[in-house]
């Protein structure tokens, strides 16, 4: 589903990823891990097309799509989300309204018409519901006030919503207590199927305990250096990143 | 209302006013220049009584003594006020029985502007006086008003039919030297509307009034007067559109509003007059003088979204005349490209107890000037004021810019006041977010700048309110590259 061939980029003069090489078939979880400044947060930023990188060679493809030519809304109409490490307060605009926005401008780019407001309606109660969102917390303003826990949570809620082929979950662990994190693990397992793909990206190994990969893969330096099971990310939890760092100096 | 906001969506998208035309009809123009001649001409040519001319003259006389002001934050180039005709009116006149009799041409821009007297007459519960080059052309629903003894029609008519009423209220909330284009209105105004609400009526639909420029070079110059008797209720919708041209467009109408005990006056705009092009040519000059005088527990509300002309100069005002007597101002402002807007309120404190709210949001983008001004006066009897203000500015891009000016002036201890100011600007990271979601940049910014304009856009009546979110949209695309 996902392909990844040699990726480079950069920043400015900054190479960030340095030749990446990335397969994800439908109905996997990868997990990228990978010491702070490693790249994780670019790999996604790039995939989901930001403007602020530049891609100097290698290509993405999903499901045999070049994504290289499209831009971020493109990208996202082709089937790839984005949970956001920080996501933005947008003040005014209610969860419910931002989230009606998204689903019909993807519709539209599909030549759709928008959404029947009855199945808008019926199709957030059935996604709140099994994320276990309060109906009050729909009609707030985007992320304006929201906690680390109801943040992470709208994301998930919003990848529930768009039914995206490929999700990437951008530290969805950082600043979440246990609860939460149970519970947003909980709603990614139950979006999980065969026919998308999902990539996980997180420092630490307990998020893993939750959503269980298939795949795991330790970025370092702008370069996955080690691929395996589940296996290998008790094994960072347990010997560190330095292990790592000393194997790649 | 029986009209769906789908209907309604969809029936806004035939104004298409953000690509300019205008009607060729036969017009009835007096050559350019102002001189006493003019103003008793064009007196003349509304059949007026001589108080009216007289008052007109008056006027003139004061004009003529006065100088344009130039405080504002704007800069542009003043017009020549010899350089314009100031009566221009639809040559056919107007006493038709039915739509067949209209000019078809007239019909066509009815239909452009999205407002055919057909589909208003659909419009259930709105009745509109239609104001087309100066001489009103079209009054609907005359006849359910009418039974309610509410007066609803042309300023001209209302000469002729109700002196008393006009005679007593006209100038008394903005007298004709209060300034320059005040008194220019004052002398050669065209037409306008007129509206009365008796004793203890609730005026049971939205009265609602169309304005556009046609005439090339032909200034605008309207005259609304609105009056609520005692206890009595109306909500009044004010839309302009104009079409393009390469020609500065002079506009300096007078809004006036009496609300008398008891009474309240809803007054919402949507102005979207032609802003001049894309490098800053052409568009209209607005210079508007709006006010209100609010007796004894009385209310009046402006509600205003600017989204168009080259230049704004516009500040609804009340004056809390009355002890326990409220006012409100609830104002979005987009500027874009070369344009400049100054606007803002003021709220006169005089009676006891009296309140006023003050609500500007103002967008900013490509290299226009946004500035709000406002004025809030407590006098020395008025007792436990009370004032809240809001200014909140959000800029797109670098090179526009955002100012606010509040003035404070309160001349009573007891009075309380507030001001509450931020600004802020649509970030890259707000764009991505939205892009990432899969919607694009345009759309992202009409997403932001609505959810940033919210709790004006609330205000609105619901027809106005989708035409002007519409018009937010329309107004700010293109602004990011």
């Amino acid at each position: 589903m996902l392909k990844i061939e040699n990726l480079h980029a950069r920043v400015e003069e900054k190479e960030i990823l340095k030749g990446i090489n990335l397969e994800v078939k439908p109905g996997e979880v990868h997990a990228i891990m990978g010491p702070n400044g490693s790249g994780k947060s670019t790999l996604a930023s790039v995939i989901a097309g930001r403007e602020d990188f530049e891609v100097t060679e290698g290509s993405i493809s999903l499901s045999g799509e070049d994504l290289g030519d499209l831009d971020p809304e493109e990208r996202a109409h082709a089937g790839v989300f984005l949970s956001f490490q920080y996501p933005v307060e947008i003040p005014g605009v209610t969860v419910t309204n931002f989230i009606k926005a998204a689903i019909n401008e993807s519709r539209k780019a599909k030549g759709l018409e928008d959404m029947p407001a009855n199945e808008m309606l019926s199709k957030i109660r059935e996604k709140s519901s099994l994320l276990e969102i309060d109906r009050k917390f729909l009609s707030r303003s985007l992320n304006e006030g929201f906690s680390g826990g109801e943040k992470k949570r709208n994301e998930i809620f919003q990848m529930a919503m768009l039914e995206p082929k490929l999700a990437i979950l951008d530290e969805t662990d950082s600043g979440l207590d246990i609860d939460a994190l149970r519970i947003v693990a909980n709603g990614v397992n139950k979006l999980r199927s065969k026919d998308n793909a999902i990539v996980v990206i997180t420092h630490y190994q307990r998020l893993l305990d939750h959503i269980v990969p298939d795949h795991v893969h330790v970025l370092y330096n702008g370069k996955i250096v080690k691929s395996g099971t589940k296996e290998l990310a008790f094994e960072l939890e347990e010997k560190g990143y330095d292990w790592i760092k000393a194997e790649n100096e | 209302m029986a009209y769906t906001e789908e209907e309604l969506k969809k029936e806004l998208e035939t104004k298409e006013y953000e690509y300019g035309f205008y009607t060729d009809i036969e017009s009835d123009t007096f050559p350019k220049g102002l001189n006493e001649d003019i103003v008793r001409a064009i007196s003349q040519k509304k059949e007026e009584p001589e108080w009216m001319t007289a008052w007109r003259l008056e006027a003139f006389a004061q004009w003529k003594k006065m100088e344009e002001p130039e405080w504002a934050n704007v800069h542009y180039e003043k017009p020549n006020f010899q350089d314009i005709s100031y009566y221009s009116a639809p040559n056919k006149k107007p006493k038709y029985d039915s739509l067949d009799e209209v000019d078809p041409e007239l019909l066509d821009t009815f239909k452009k502007l999205g407002i055919s007297i057909d589909e208003q007459k659909k419009l259930a519960g709105v009745a509109v006086d239609i104001v087309m080059d100066s001489v009103s052309v079209a009054t609907t629903f005359k006849k359910t008003l009418a039974e309610k003894g509410i007066i609803f029609c042309s300023i001209s008519e209302a000469i002729k039919e109700h002196p008393e009423l006009v005679k007593k209220y006209i100038g008394s909330v903005v007298p004709a030297k209060d300034n320059f284009y005040a008194a220019l209105n004052s002398a050669v105004f065209s037409d306008g509307s007129f509206c009365y609400i008796p004793k203890g009526v609730r005026c049971p639909m939205e009265l609602s009034t169309y304005f556009r420029i046609n005439q090339a070079g032909t200034g605008q110059f309207e005259r609304t007067l609105v009056i609520a008797d005692q206890s009595s209720y109306v909500s009044y919708l004010e839309g302009c559109t104009a079409p393009s041209r390469d020609e500065n467009q002079l506009h300096a109408a007078v809004v006036e509003l009496i609300a008398l005990d008891d009474a309240e006056i809803k007054y919402s705009t949507v102005q979207n007059w032609f802003p001049g092009n894309k490098e800053g040519k052409g568009g209209v000059f607005n210079f508007v003088t709006k006010r209100g005088l609010c007796e004894r527990n009385a209310k009046i509300s402006w509600t205003q979204v600017e989204t168009g002309s080259a230049v704004t100069w516009k500040y609804p005002s009340c004056i809390l005349k009355g002890d326990h007597s409220v006012g409100e101002f609830y104002s979005i402002a987009v500027t874009n490209n070369f344009q400049q807007a100054d606007t803002g309120t003021k709220m006169v404190h005089l009676g006891k107890n009296t309140k006023s709210t003050i609500i500007s949001k103002g967008i900013s983008a490509g290299k226009s000037q946004n500035s709000y001004r406002g004025l809030v006066q407590i006098g020395s009897r008025a007792e436990n004021a009370r004032n809240f203000s809001q200014c909140d500015s959000l800029l797109m891009g670098n090179e526009c810019g955002a100012h606010t000016f509040p003035y404070i002036e309160a001349k009573n201890k007891s009075a309380q006041i507030e001001h509450e100011a931020t600004t802020s600007k649509i970030g890259e990271d707000q764009i991505f977010y939205c892009n990432q979601r899969g919607i694009d940049t345009e759309k992202a910014i009409a997403l932001i700048v609505n959810g940033f304009s919210k709790e004006v856009l609330n205000k609105l009546p619901m027809e106005f309110a989708v035409e002007a979110q519409k018009l937010l949209e329309i107004s700010l695309e293109g602004s990011v590259g």
